[in-house]
């Protein structure tokens, strides 16, 4: 036990260091997949068949593949197979692929939770706005779009409690994650060999994460709980 | 000179043709009500006359104005339809209250994003048209809150604030509970009272003989009869004569 106390400190430092990568990750693939997801829903309901054809298509795609796979095939795919490593060697490059494999990848689920939030507004509130004289912006802005936010809001705080957990996929590419950092006192680091409890351990930030999020996601879904539609 | 002339009406949903010439003129303060079957075409004339739908043919004139001619791409721009369409109000049948705002703001909504008026004069006049159509006590309320009647009654109040000239309901009362009918009947009749002009397409046939003072029987895209209220009671056509009988 006297083990254990000893050898805390330095698995908790290095542990947050990995954390730190993992939050970086989370925040960076939101804050890229919100709004692409948001043009990858336009091209799907497009009028224009060619466009939302492929969109759609890629989206199956995406979707229907293991996020893991689309990990490896933009970390490896441009140095072992185009002989062109352009995401170089160090740990800036394995963010950066990481980074856009879950962009793309989380672009795909937001665009279908947009999809389903436009087209769950009923036809008759665009309608009335457009009989009281009001502007498609005005329609969009002050009558259907906190509808749709409403709509939205349980399917995209799931989604968002996935990525929290998703990110530790990123592992494959060995970017230095929580379980990358909880993992490596398996194999001896900073002086210390062999401990799994570390790995475990890393469960706890997961944990605490999701909860802050899921708090978070309550009191919005409460805040828009005043209407119902 | 007549509020409202609908000449040579027509509009098709692909090969379907479900107005085929539509012609009719409306004085003001009059009240027309619009019979026939469902899939008749009457729910599609009121949305032509509101814009929701582009005919194919024919002109609407509302004082005497041209304010549309399908011959004309001058008057079909968005900017002028809808500046046009606010000649018209239309109340629907699932009434499609902004469930985000409370009752007064759905009332006030539109003329405040039309700059209507100052904030104190919209929020006065919605006040006034809450009260005469009885709902004084629920401005705070959402419309979730309401029942479907006070939710019609809502939509009508809506509707007003913009002083259309003519007041157009699509089957205002089909999705009332019969309970909460008669209310919804009754601001009608008020606002006719008050020399409202209004079309009201309607299966509400002892409310139609009461309040029409002309009537119009479409049926498959034309107008089969047509004349006051007592039609109802001694209609000439056939077709007329079994819709009615339907109903007894």
């Amino acid at each position: 036990m006297s083990d254990f106390f000893e050898q805390f400190p330095t698995v908790f430092s290095a542990l947050n260091v990995g954390f730190l990568q993992t939050l970086k990750l989370f925040a960076v693939t939101l804050l890229g997949a919100i709004p692409l997801g948001l043009i990858v829903s336009f091209g799907s309901m497009s009028r224009f068949k060619i466009l939302s054809g492929a969109t759609r298509t890629v989206v199956w795609i995406i979707r229907g593949s293991p996020l893991m796979i689309q990990l490896m095939i933009i970390y490896y795919f441009p140095g072992l197979i185009l002989h062109n490593p352009i995401w170089g060697s160090g740990e800036d490059g394995r963010f950066l692929a990481a980074a856009i494999a879950f962009i793309i990848n989380y672009a795909c689920y937001f665009s279908e939770i947009y999809r389903g939030g436009v087209q769950s507004v009923p036809r008759g509130q665009n309608e009335a706005g457009l009989v009281l004289g009001l502007s498609k912006r005005q329609i969009f802005f002050k009558v259907t779009l906190l509808q749709m936010i409403k709509r939205i809001v349980p399917p995209m705080s799931n989604e968002i409690i996935t990525l929290v957990k998703d990110t530790s996929l990123s592992r494959i590419i060995a970017l230095q994650e929580l379980i990358w950092a909880g993992e490596s006192f398996m194999k001896g680091s900073r002086g210390l060999s062999g401990l799994i409890w570390p790995l475990f351990f890393t469960g706890i930030y997961y944990l605490a994460f999701s909860a802050l999020l899921t708090a978070l996601f309550n009191y919005t879904e409460k805040k828009l709980s005043y209407f119902k539609i | 000179m007549a509020i409202l002339e609908v000449c040579g009406l027509k509009k098709s949903f692909g090969k379907t043709a479900v107005l085929k010439g539509i012609n009719f003129t409306l004085e003001k303060g009059e009240v027309l009500v619009i019979l026939g079957s469902s899939g008749g075409g009457k729910t599609t004339l009121l949305r032509c006359l509101n814009f929701l739908e582009i005919p194919e043919e024919g002109v609407i004139k509302v004082g005497g104005k041209v304010i549309f001619d399908a011959g004309n791409s001058a008057v079909l721009s968005e900017s002028e339809i809808r500046k046009n369409r606010l000649n018209f109000g239309l109340v629907f049948q699932s009434f499609n209250l902004f469930p985000q705002y409370n009752v007064l703001k759905n009332v006030t909504l539109a003329p405040s994003l039309l700059k209507k008026g100052t904030d104190q004069e919209i929020t006065q006049n919605a006040k006034q048209l809450l009260s005469k159509v009885g709902l004084s006590n629920k401005e705070e309320s959402y419309p979730c809150e309401l029942s479907g009647g006070q939710q019609q009654r809502v939509a009508i109040a809506r509707a007003l604030a913009l002083n259309p000239a003519i007041l157009c309901f699509d089957e205002p009362t089909s999705a009332l509970d019969p309970e909460l009918t008669g209310e919804v009947l009754k601001v009608i009749k008020s606002l006719k009272n008050s020399d409202m002009t209004m079309i009201i397409v309607t299966h509400e046939i002892e409310f139609a003989k009461n309040i029409a003072d002309k009537i119009i029987f479409v049926d498959n895209g034309v107008i089969l009869e047509e004349g006051d209220a007592t039609v109802i009671d001694a209609p000439k056509n056939e077709r007329l004569k079994n819709f009615l009988a339907s109903f007894s």
